[in-house]
């Protein structure tokens, strides 16, 4: 059985991030990594494989994007992934979520005629775009059941059952393997990549496809066939310093209710 | 004048705001076709409703075939609906559901999609919020159909009275649709305040309770308000997920957001920065969430906030 598992490399969250001249992404002056999110479905796809143990399971990561993005996988390989693909094309830049998830879903087809594609695993959201629209496009395109938000994963055989929050429940997932499943933080805590396998990923196979190799071309994808277009991006203008008081001998649940009174909150 | 299709937005034919608002947003893009996923009995009176804000039409489709599966069934659906309307636009409300639905739709109609739109201009340019609100992003559909799922609170709901009228729209859902099954349902239990996304303030509490809520809720209470948590306090199992705001649970733009005992982390700002007015109160005067308050106290929020709760229901009367 072979594992997928789908990581963005995104522009650091606590970092500056801001958008090129021509409203992309900046993803190159600002330091990335591995989304936060995806690790948690890179723990996920290791615990898949540890759970059930004795039978033959890889692990391969997959990102999309450019030369520095390879670092999202090597991170992966860190924490246990068996091997990696990168597929990087200047083309790609500025796709949307249409050419996103055709470029992830002509990726996933070509691991699964190499090695297989038993489960599609990915993070909830990206924490760049936070679109989490991408797993279910997967899924329309794969023609695999989607099973998405999972928190609890239990499979047997083929059979995958997962829990997961919805608006106003608590549901229970049920589906037939192959699927693409997406994971959220409630998860579990995704594992450090130890010393050890910061050293077993450096012999780790890591391969490089460009869009020729998915049998794509530069018109199916990037900025100029997006399907949106972005105007304009303002960056928010800074939110003036308000007042703040110490609270000394009850002093300062009274400043808060004059407060709301005076903004008509009471 | 162009149909735009809204998906409602109900619990078991109770219709929520966000499907006002919404419907308040189309017509400023066409004339509003209210979509009810539902039993066909709750019909006219989802249709009652709807047509206050301004639905000429509202398609029932009979959700018997589609609620046991998740999403796919509900975007083949909506790809047929929209097949036999031409639609000028799709809107859905922006839920984690809805956006998958979207995601799967704009594939089916090579249709461009945009998710989490806070704002929905005439000419069908689109305001988000990203970054964690630290950018606005303008953007608009240029190809197929424009689907565009759009956050609560993003328009006060207008009344304007519309036809209403029922018809029943009888969707094919393929087996191909129906492989992630719905095993079983929990609904969670009602806390009896406000809906999270959709309050008018919003009170939450975090690593700094220590575990105790009482305080939070109290003065929640006496606002009449929501009450939230950040992750540190859901990690820590004080509160179930459903009251996460942040980057992972949900997102918050309250006319007011009183933040107590948290420390205002990236991924919590990404759930609440967009707040009319910010309130924190924190034991730690260096906490990053002062920098964004409209109105800080540094003090312990167990004793500044039952204080507070009382002066309130004083002043309340």
């Amino acid at each position: 059985m072979n594992i997928v598992v789908c990581v963005k490399y995104v522009p650091d969250a606590t970092a500056d991030r801001k958008f090129e001249d021509d409203y992309t992404v900046d993803r190159v002056g600002v330091d990335g990594l591995l989304s936060e999110l995806d690790e948690y479905a890179v723990e996920q796809a290791l615990q898949f494989r540890e759970k059930r143990e004795g039978e033959d399971i890889t692990v391969t990561a997959l990102t999309v994007g450019p030369e520095k993005a390879v670092d999202a996988v090597r991170k992966a390989l860190q924490m246990g992934a068996d091997s990696g693909v990168h597929v990087v094309d200047d083309a790609i830049a500025g796709s949307d979520y249409l050419g996103t998830s055709l470029v992830l879903a002509k990726a996933i087809e070509k691991v699964k005629a190499d090695s297989g594609a038993d489960l599609v695993l990915c993070g909830m959201a990206s924490t760049d775009a936070s679109g989490s629209v991408v797993p279910a496009m997967l899924a329309e395109r794969l023609g695999m059941p989607q099973v998405t938000l999972a928190s609890v994963i239990e499979s047997q055989g083929d059979q995958v059952r997962i829990k997961r929050d919805n608006e106003g429940s608590t549901e229970v997932i049920g589906a037939t393997l192959p699927i693409v499943l997406s994971v959220t933080d409630q998860s579990g805590e995704a594992r450090y990549p130890s010393f050890k396998g910061i050293m077993a990923a450096k012999k780790k196979p890591l391969e490089t496809w460009s869009l020729s190799d998915l049998g794509l071309d530069a018109e199916q994808v990037g900025l100029s066939v997006a399907y949106t277009q972005v105007e304009d991006t303002t960056a928010r203008p800074p939110r003036t310093a308000g007042e703040i008081v110490t609270d000394e001998d009850g002093s300062g649940a009274g400043a808060l209710v004059d407060f709301l009174a005076s903004k008509k909150f009471i | 004048m162009s149909e735009v299709l809204v998906v409602i937005d109900h619990a078991d034919g109770e219709v929520k705001k966000p499907t006002f608002e919404l419907l308040t947003i189309a017509r400023r893009l066409g004339e509003p076709s209210a979509v009810f996923f539902g039993s066909p009995e709750q019909g006219d009176a989802v249709a009652e409703k709807v047509k206050k804000y301004g639905a000429a039409k509202v398609y029932v489709v009979d959700d018997a075939q589609i609620k046991g599966y998740l999403v796919a069934p509900k975007a083949e659906a909506l790809q047929q609906l929209a097949e036999k309307t031409s639609p000028a636009a799709i809107l859905l409300p922006s839920t984690f559901e809805n956006k998958e639905v979207a995601g799967r739709l704009a594939i089916k109609l090579g249709s461009g999609l945009i998710t989490d739109a806070v704002d929905v201009a005439d000419d069908g340019t689109t305001t988000q919020s990203v970054f964690a609100g630290n950018y606005t992003v303008q953007a608009k559909v240029t190809h197929g159909t424009p689907i565009i799922t759009v956050k609560p609170n993003s328009a006060a709901p207008e009344e304007a009275e519309g036809a209403g009228t029922v018809e029943a729209f009888a969707a094919t859902v393929s087996d191909a649709a129906k492989t992630a099954q719905i095993v079983a349902t929990q609904p969670r239990q009602s806390t009896g305040r406000p809906e999270l996304t959709e309050a008018a303030i919003v009170v939450s509490g975090g690593r700094g309770t220590g575990g105790n809520f009482e305080p939070v809720e109290g003065f929640a209470d006496s606002l009449g308000a929501a009450v939230g948590a950040s992750r540190a306090a859901v990690d820590s199992g004080w509160m179930p997920h459903a009251f996460q705001v942040g980057q992972t649970g949900k997102t918050v733009s309250p006319q007011l957001y009183v933040a107590n005992g948290i420390s205002g982390a990236i991924q919590h700002r990404a759930g609440m920065q967009t707040s009319k007015t910010i309130i924190a109160v924190n034991k730690d005067p260096e906490a990053p969430i002062f920098e964004l308050v409209d109105f800080g106290v540094v003090g312990d929020l167990h004793t500044v906030l039952p204080a507070a709760t009382e002066k309130v229901k004083e002043r309340k009367g």
